[in-house]
């Protein structure tokens, strides 16, 4: 991706994907995330580093608990957070996407948070704007979703302190989850020994190991020696023809059970973007037990967005 | 015109250059009635009404675009019947192939008229040859009354992009056309592979979150096609193909004796998928850009002549229905404008000869559509394009005749620029 995500001076003014991100400023992001981060009781204090700006979030996929992140993200830094439902008023009046957001420029916003259904909106919409807004990629398509990724290796780094000597392996519909790309190259960037990603053939997309995976289709082979499990849902809601014949054989086959979490390293911890669904791609038993740091994922994502928009919109060093 | 006399002209001192017989000299060329009279020195009788000093030009027949679409109906008219055979006159083409998946979808005799009225004011640009639907409005379901349709100007019979997903109802359209040796134009493209795709399928498409469109896709369509073309006996043009698969079947079909012919769309000679890797709409088309291995092999069937025809795959489209995200904008590039250009940029890459350039972009699509094919002998119709190959150019929104400007050889370099029109022996333009 050519980085109109950087600005002249090479600093990131759009955060649309990891891809083409540096190192050093991935960590950057974990290492400012982590100041917002009461170290003794974990809370996050209210800041005023975005006091007078204004976030737009603008959802034109159903979202609860990202928007919400995004939205307390942004109260936590003193912004005017105005949540646009794109469901409702959006261009089903007519209205084009490019016409739309010059409205809401001259209302004036300082940084969108835009979650599409299709791919590379992110890209289009950063490249429509005017130069003084800023933008968050909250997930595009089957493309990226970064600070999701963020914040899965805040988690990672949390628990595992360092990425280098770390494997991990990414479980389920690799195909349809931009989560799964954007986990790929962070870890591939932040330098992990190994990315193994297992899923049937049919959720695998073509070419994945040029992403500088290893492709696993048998879960316990997968699973062997690995620090870090991330699970994935099916996404059924972005499939388009028969890709699966059933739950029930999906959960045989590729569901996280303790047994199946008996091969991964004795200390593996169990991740998952959410929402889950139990009985499916994992059971509740691993859900519920101390192996899955699913709702820690949660909490860190807020300091994580927090951490983004502080930086974009220049306000914290970069 | 009447009884009008037509004007007696002479291009004089140009190189002419005809694919058909492979004449290439320096000479004049004479123009009565509509037709070539002579190649040199003048008939005795003969007096010019004018002159035209083509010297240091490149007199060729008249370029044969296969396929450009013309017009659309939509609330924001893309282009329109006129702007668009303007221009591809002005670009050098004296005859144009359209599809027939236009609006209204040409599949019954009225909307053929409508067309052939539309064109009326176009007729002294070009020939505009349409094809015919082969199932009613491209369903895939009911044939067309293609017997008809062809009796009254169209050139062959397809069913465009669309798909027949019905194998049964596909051989019976085959064997209907192939029972009055109609010509049928087929777009090799399964009806489910690929169906919601946008892009090529690689790893390209799955680092941008695109669907793709894999190559399978049209080679699953193709050997099905082949199977059915041997069958039958149809007389069969393959369209746009876009995979070095498919430039081998049709190489083995055309060995095996199968009356089968092939074309490419001119930017598949150019771009890959990695011009889409910016979501770069301009380059969003169909069939998709594939990889430069599919592009190597695309070229070399041009060169060994398994590929017959480039079109230019005109598609004109407005500048909203472009800028907007990928998926959601309109396949299509703007050719008519750097056909040509491109054209002679192909053969000087290829190290191909202009005889073999302008048999693929004039005379061999012109036979694939079955008109009349002299070349540049006397007694041919004058259909001409004269181009002036020195001339150092690059292609600016503000010199395109296309009424739109979709393209992404905006900015390209171009060597070789069209100076003169002739389409029965007069000029489309000054």
């Amino acid at each position: 991706m050519p980085n109109i995500q950087f600005d002249a001076d090479g600093r990131l003014k759009h955060f649309i994907g990891i891809e083409g991100l540096p190192h050093h400023l991935l960590f950057k992001i974990l290492d400012t995330a982590q100041t917002f981060i009461n170290p003794v009781d974990h809370t996050i204090q209210k800041v005023p580093i975005l006091r007078g700006k204004t976030v737009f979030n603008l959802f034109f996929e159903p979202s609860t608990r990202t928007r919400t992140t995004f939205e307390l993200a942004a109260k936590r830094l003193s912004a005017d957070v105005v949540n646009f439902n794109m469901e409702s008023s959006s261009n089903k009046k007519g209205e084009s996407l490019t016409d739309l957001l010059h409205n809401l420029e001259a209302m004036y916003a300082d940084l969108f948070v835009v979650r599409h259904h299709q791919s590379g909106a992110a890209y289009f919409i950063a490249q429509h704007l005017s130069p003084q807004t800023r933008l968050i990629n909250a997930g595009d398509g089957q493309h990226e979703h970064p600070t999701q990724a963020m914040l899965d290796m805040y988690t990672i780094r949390h628990y595992k302190h360092d990425f280098v000597p770390l494997k991990v392996a990414i479980v389920g519909d690799i195909f349809h989850s931009r989560v799964a790309r954007s986990q790929i190259y962070a870890l591939s960037t932040l330098g992990v020994a190994e990315i193994r990603v297992i899923c049937p053939k049919t959720l695998s997309p073509v070419g994945i190991e040029s992403m500088g995976v290893k492709r696993y289709h048998d879960l316990t082979a997968g699973l062997k020696n690995v620090d870090v499990v991330i699970m994935l849902r099916l996404q059924y809601e972005r499939m388009t023809s028969a890709l699966l014949p059933s739950e029930c054989e999906y959960f045989r086959c590729y569901g996280l059970t303790h047994k199946a979490l008996e091969h991964a390293a004795k200390d593996a911890i169990v991740m998952h973007p959410g929402p889950i669904n139990r009985g499916v791609e994992i059971a509740s038993s691993v859900v519920d037990s101390p192996r899955a740091v699913i709702l820690q994922q949660v909490s860190f994502g807020i300091a994580v967005r927090m951490a983004v928009m502080a930086m974009i919109l220049g306000l914290y060093e970069q | 015109m009447g009884c009008e006399r037509m004007e007696r002209m002479t291009l004089s001192g140009g190189r002419v250059l005809d694919p058909l017989t492979g004449f290439d000299a320096i000479t004049d060329v004479h123009i009565a009635n509509g037709k070539i009279i002579a190649l040199g020195d003048k008939p005795a009788d003969f007096i010019a009404d004018s002159v035209l000093d083509v010297r240091q030009q490149v007199v060729v027949p008249g370029l044969v675009d296969l396929c450009a679409r013309l017009w659309e109906n939509s609330t924001q008219q893309k282009a329109h019947i006129c702007s668009e055979t303007r221009a591809a006159s002005l670009n050098g083409i004296t005859t144009l192939c359209c599809p027939p998946d236009m609006q209204p979808i040409i599949d019954n005799s009225a909307a053929l008229e409508l067309l052939q009225q539309r064109n009326h004011r176009s007729v002294l640009l070009l020939n505009l040859l349409p094809l015919a639907a082969l199932t009613k409005e491209l369903a895939g379901e009911h044939l067309t009354e293609m017997y008809t349709l062809t009796r009254m100007g169209c050139v062959g019979v397809s069913n465009a992009q669309m798909p027949v997903a019905n194998s049964q109802v596909w051989k019976n359209a085959l064997e209907y056309a192939a029972t009055y040796d109609l010509t049928v134009f087929i777009y090799p493209r399964d009806a489910w592979l690929g169906r919601d795709g946008c892009v090529h399928e690689s790893a390209l498409s799955t680092r941008l979150g695109l669907r793709g469109i894999p190559a399978l896709s049209e080679n699953v369509a193709l050997a099905r096609d082949l199977l059915l073309v041997e069958q039958t006996g149809v007389r069969a043009h393959f369209c746009r193909l876009s995979t070095a698969q498919s430039v081998d079947m049709i190489a083995q079909a055309q060995a095996k004796g199968l009356p089968v012919t092939a074309d490419v769309a001119l930017h598949q000679l150019f771009l890959t998928e990695n011009d889409n890797r910016h979501y770069d709409t301009a380059c969003h088309v169909y069939p998709p850009l594939r990889s430069d291995r599919h592009k190597t092999a695309l070229r070399q069937g041009v060169k060994s002549g398994v590929i017959s025809a480039i079109c230019s795959d005109h598609q004109p489209q407005s500048p909203d229905s472009k800028a907007c995200i990928y998926a959601e904008s309109s396949p299509g590039i703007s050719a008519l404008d750097s056909f040509l250009p491109l054209s002679l940029k192909l053969a000087a890459e290829l190290n191909m000869s202009w005889h073999d350039l302008f048999q693929r972009i004039s005379q061999q699509p012109a036979q694939i559509l079955r008109q009349p094919c002299l070349g540049l002998n006397v007694g041919a119709q004058a259909d001409l394009c004269v181009f002036d190959p020195e001339a150092v150019w690059s292609l600016q929104k503000a010199d395109m005749h296309s009424m739109r400007y979709n393209t992404p050889f905006l900015s390209w370099e171009f060597k070789g620029r069209v100076t003169h029109t002739l389409l029965n022996g007069q000029r489309s333009f000054a």
